[in-house]
This record gives C-alpha cells, sequence and structure tokens, in this order.
C-alpha cells in the first residue's frame, strides 16, 4: 500500500531503471577485473609514493571505481586527504 | 559462402536453443539449405523443439570419434527437407568434443550447407569454449533481467577475447506492458549497457511454450507475435533491412477487445 502510494507521488524510482543502474556499476567491476585484494595493494601502493612528500590520514583514503561520464572507460578514483600538519 | 553462427548466452533459460530451432525453420522457410548442431552434450533438447526425438539413431560424438560419417547422424527435418539436424548425445559430457573436432567436421559441412547454426551450453567452460571455434558470428541471447544481462556482457568479454569477429545481440522474453510501466529494461536500455548491435528484440509469448510443446517453433505460425519477430531476424541476417516492430501492449484497449472476445 505504502509503495502504491510512494509510486503515485513519484517517490519511488521505476524498477526499470535501478536495474539500468545497478548494472552499469557492477559491469564497471567486472570488466576490470579487479579483486578487492589489487584494490587493496594499489591503495598501499599509493600511500607509499604519496607519504614521500605530504602527510596523509590513512583511515580516511577511498578508492573506488566508477564511471567516467566523459568517456567509454572506467576510472579509478583515489580520494587522499592530505593532513594540514607540517610535515 | 556458407555462414556459421553460435547461439549463446551465459545463463541459462534465456532461450538458445528456442532461438537457434526458430533461426533454422525460418532460414529454411526461406529456401536455405541449413543444418543445426547441438552442442549442449548431456543435456540436449534441440531434438525435442524440432520434433524430431524419436528420429535420432547417431549423435555428434559418433561423429567427432569417427564412428560414422556426419551424414548417417544428421537427421531431417519432417516438414523443410532442407533442414537437417545433429543430435548430440544425452549420455555423454561437454568434454567430448573439442574446438579442433567442431572447426575441422564445420570445414565438411560448409561444402553442403549455407547456414550452419550451432547451439550452445549455459556457461564459460570448455563446452562454451569448443561451440565459439568454429562460428564467424556469435548471436548473444540476453533477456530483460538482471542476471542475464550481467551473463551477457561476460560472455560477450569471453568473445572478444576469442577474437570472434562479429558479434550480435538478441533480447529475448521482452514484456512490452512492464517496459511501458517503466519496470522493465528496454532494448534501448540494453543495448547502452553492453554496447552491442541488436539483431532482434523478441517478446514473451506464450506461443512459444505452446509452439515447444508440438515440436513445431512459433516462426512457422503467423498468428504468433514471437514467431513475427523470429521471422524478422531471419530477414537481417540475409541481409535485409527491417525495422524492429512494436510490440502489443496490454492497453486499456486490447484488456477491453479481449472481455469482448475480441
Amino acid at each position: 500500500m505504502l509503495d502504491a502510494l510512494m509510486q503515485i507521488f513519484g517517490k519511488k524510482e521505476k524498477s526499470g531503471k535501478i536495474a539500468k543502474e545497478r548494472l552499469q556499476v557492477v559491469l564497471i567491476r567486472d570488466r576490470a577485473n579487479l579483486s578487492p585484494e589489487v584494490m587493496d595493494n594499489i591503495k598501499n601502493d599509493i600511500i607509499e609514493v604519496l607519504s614521500k612528500y605530504v602527510k596523509i590520514n590513512r583511515q580516511d583514503m577511498e578508492i573506488s571505481l566508477s564511471d567516467d561520464q566523459d568517456s567509454d572507460s572506467a576510472a579509478i578514483v583515489v580520494n587522499v586527504p592530505v593532513s594540514r600538519e607540517r610535515k | 559462402m556458407s555462414k556459421i553462427y553460435v547461439i549463446t548466452s551465459g545463463k541459462g533459460g534465456v532461450g538458445k536453443t528456442t532461438t537457434t530451432a526458430n533461426l533454422g525453420v525460418g532460414l529454411a522457410m526461406r529456401g536455405k539449405k541449413v543444418v543445426l548442431i547441438d552442442t549442449d552434450t548431456g543435456l540436449r533438447n534441440l531434438d525435442l523443439m524440432l520434433g524430431l526425438e524419436n528420429r535420432i539413431l547417431y549423435d555428434l560424438i559418433d561423429v567427432t570419434e569417427g564412428r560414422v560419417p556426419y551424414k548417417k547422424a544428421l537427421v531431417r527435418h519432417k516438414k523443410f527437407d532442407n533442414l537437417y539436424l545433429l543430435p548430440t548425445s544425452q549420455v555423454k559430457d561437454k568434454t567430448a568434443v573439442n574446438p579442433e573436432q567442431l572447426v575441422k567436421l564445420c570445414e565438411e559441412l560448409r561444402k553442403e550447407f549455407e547456414y550452419i547454426l550451432i547451439d550452445c551450453p549455459a556457461g564459460i567452460e570448455q563446452g562454451f569454449k569448443t561451440a565459439i571455434a568454429a562460428a564467424d558470428t556469435a548471436l548473444v541471447v540476453t533477456m530483460p533481467e538482471i542476471s542475464a544481462v550481467r551473463d551477457a556482457d561476460k560472455i560477450i568479454g569471453e568473445l572478444g577475447r576469442a577474437d570472434m569477429k562479429e558479434i550480435e545481440l538478441i533480447i529475448n522474453r521482452i514484456r512490452p506492458q512492464m517496459v511501458e510501466n517503466g519496470e522493465m529494461m528496454d532494448m534501448e536500455d540494453i543495448n547502452d549497457i553492453l554496447s552491442i548491435d541488436v539483431i532482434g528484440q523478441v517478446p514473451d509469448d506464450i506461443k512459444v511454450v505452446t509452439a515447444a510443446n508440438r515440436g513445431e517453433p512459433c516462426v512457422m505460425s503467423h498468428d504468433s507475435e514471437a514467431g513475427q519477430a523470429y521471422r524478422n531476424i531471419v530477414g537481417r541476417l540475409l541481409g535485409e533491412k527491417i525495422p524492429f516492430m512494436e510490440f502489443e501492449k496490454e492497453g486499456f484497449w486490447s484488456r477491453l477487445k479481449h472481455v469482448f472476445g475480441k
């Protein structure tokens, strides 16, 4: 009942669209064929390189695969918070 | 020069065998000399779809292992004398045929037939690798369901790695009313996701089941929407430019028509 009401008021996304969006995300991962272990290795290597030059917050670092909207390829997106403290 | 197609999907149950049977019969209806090879060893069904299950004497394995010449194993269709089936074994498993054996057999069959259609087993293991080895073109069958599309993507990746020259997509079992309501992905959505040319879309049609029950693929039935969709794909395989059909929706008027018995 609540579902039906939500749909009438346009609150709930149609399942066809959800399927498409979920597939687009999961296929980026499938196609890249990168295991969580490999992702973790990439993360550690990046930390090592960047640590030579800046002080970084290891805990807050994020690494993910995402869709590059402008091209056909996927992108590895790394978010590295740099500490404000002087090294 | 004859054409060799492999009909594949990754996921089971999306309609590979139904598609193979319909395209084979459809090509035969257009006067082409056609042979269908079932490579789903151990789980053969193409014979049932074509109504030929009682006529099998020898099978693909008998041929590849050299026990009989392929002509002895071919089963001629009851209605179309230009359509033949090469059934597989129901007792052996998928390792019984290797890619080289199938390639060699297809080279021989090429001399006699214009179209060779290979029905591939589900999965991406040895049976798949054997089935695709001899083909020039892969027809990937999928349906508008999340798992079927993901598996199709995997298969397309495998076909690319195997240097398949041409890959075309068939979207099976579309439910137009669900698409209309936004509750099912449509051809465009799936095309966006997989980036592969679509050669046909086939609606979910109860006549597919009744046709299989009789062993007469629905491509033969002129009041079946799925049959029309398969005839369109056959036309496109023959190089004709045929626009994609608009499916009948269970809208207000057609529901009303049903109530009043048309």
